[in-house]
C-alpha cells in the first residue's frame, strides 16, 4: 500500500441517523486527499453527497419490510483510494433494483424522488449494481485528477 | 428538525436551524412545511443560511412544499443559500423552478 492510499471499511445499522457519519467521512477524505489538484471543497461535498445517497439507497432496499435475519440490519460501506482511483462499494441485503432502468429526472416536470442515482451518475465516472451470493453491491468509481 | 418561524409583511419566514438536511430529517421538514401551508400560510420563504449540506431527499421536501403552495395560489421561495447548496439546485435545474433570493429584504424590494 502506497503512503497516500486510503482504505476505509465501515458497518452501520440500517438507520438514517448514521447518514451524517458516513457523509462526514467522505467529506473529510475529500478535503485531505494529497494529490488532488481540483477544487477540494467541491470534491468534499460530492463525496459527502454520493456516500449519503448510496447509503440511503441501501437502507431503503434492506430487508424489504421483512424482519431482518442476521446481517441484514447492517450496511457495509468501503472506500478505497489507490493510484488516484476512488472506489466506493455499498452492500445491501435487500431485493435489489435495476440500476439501468432508473430514469434520469424530467427537469421540465420535476418530481420529489429519483434524484439520488442521478447525483451519483453525474458526479462520479461510473456506477454499477450487482448481485453477489447473498448481497447486492453498488460500486462507484471516480478518477481523482 | 429544528425550524423556527416568524412573519414579515404577510410572509411566513421559515428558518432551518440545521447544518445538514438528508433522508434522516427531510421527511419532517416536508411535513412541517405542508402543515404550515395547511394552516393557511400560503407565502413562505425558507431561509437556508445555516444549511451546509442538502441531499436529494432535502430537495424533494422543498419541492413538495413549492408544489403545494403553488397549487393553492401561494408561493414558496428560498433565501440565503450557501454556494454549495445552490449548486445542488443548479445540477437538478431546480434553480429554474424556485425563486431564489440573496436574502429576505430582496424579496420585499422586488414587491415595492
Amino acid at each position: 500500500m502506497d503512503n497516500t492510499d486510503i482504505q476505509v471499511d465501515v458497518i452501520i445499522p440500517t438507520q438514517t441517523k448514521y447518514l451524517d457519519l458516513i457523509g462526514s467521512i467522505g467529506e473529510r477524505i475529500g478535503k485531505e486527499i494529497d494529490n488532488y489538484t481540483g477544487d477540494k471543497k467541491a470534491l468534499a461535498y460530492q463525496l459527502n453527497l454520493v456516500l449519503t445517497e448510496a447509503t440511503t439507497n441501501a437502507i431503503k432496499h434492506s430487508a424489504g419490510g421483512r424482519s431482518p435475519v442476521k446481517g441484514e440490519d447492517k450496511v457495509r460501506i468501503t472506500i478505497n483510494i489507490q493510484d488516484d482511483i476512488l472506489e466506493i462499494k455499498v452492500y445491501d441485503h435487500g431485493q435489489g433494483f435495476d440500476l439501468e432502468n432508473v430514469p434520469i429526472p424530467d427537469f421540465d416536470h420535476p418530481q420529489e424522488g429519483g434524484m439520488g442515482i442521478y447525483f451519483i451518475r453525474t458526479l462520479m465516472d461510473s456506477v454499477s449494481y450487482k448481485r453477489l451470493d447473498e448481497v447486492n453491491v453498488l460500486e462507484i468509481r471516480k478518477k481523482l485528477r | 428538525m429544528n425550524l423556527t418561524q416568524h412573519e414579515i409583511n404577510g410572509y411566513c419566514i421559515v428558518q432551518i436551524n440545521e447544518e445538514r438536511v438528508d433522508a434522516h430529517n427531510s421527511g419532517e421538514l416536508k411535513e412541517r412545511i405542508l402543515d404550515l401551508i395547511e394552516q393557511g400560510n400560503l407565502n413562505i420563504i425558507v431561509q437556508l443560511d445555516q444549511v451546509k449540506f442538502v441531499d436529494s431527499s432535502g430537495l424533494g421536501a422543498l419541492l413538495a412544499g413549492y408544489k403545494q403552495a403553488s397549487a393553492k395560489a401561494g408561493k414558496l421561495a428560498l433565501a440565503n443559500m450557501q454556494q454549495q447548496v445552490l449548486s445542488m439546485f443548479e445540477l437538478t435545474r431546480l434553480n429554474r423552478v424556485f425563486e431564489i433570493y440573496n436574502d429576505v429584504d430582496e424579496v420585499f424590494a422586488g414587491e415595492s
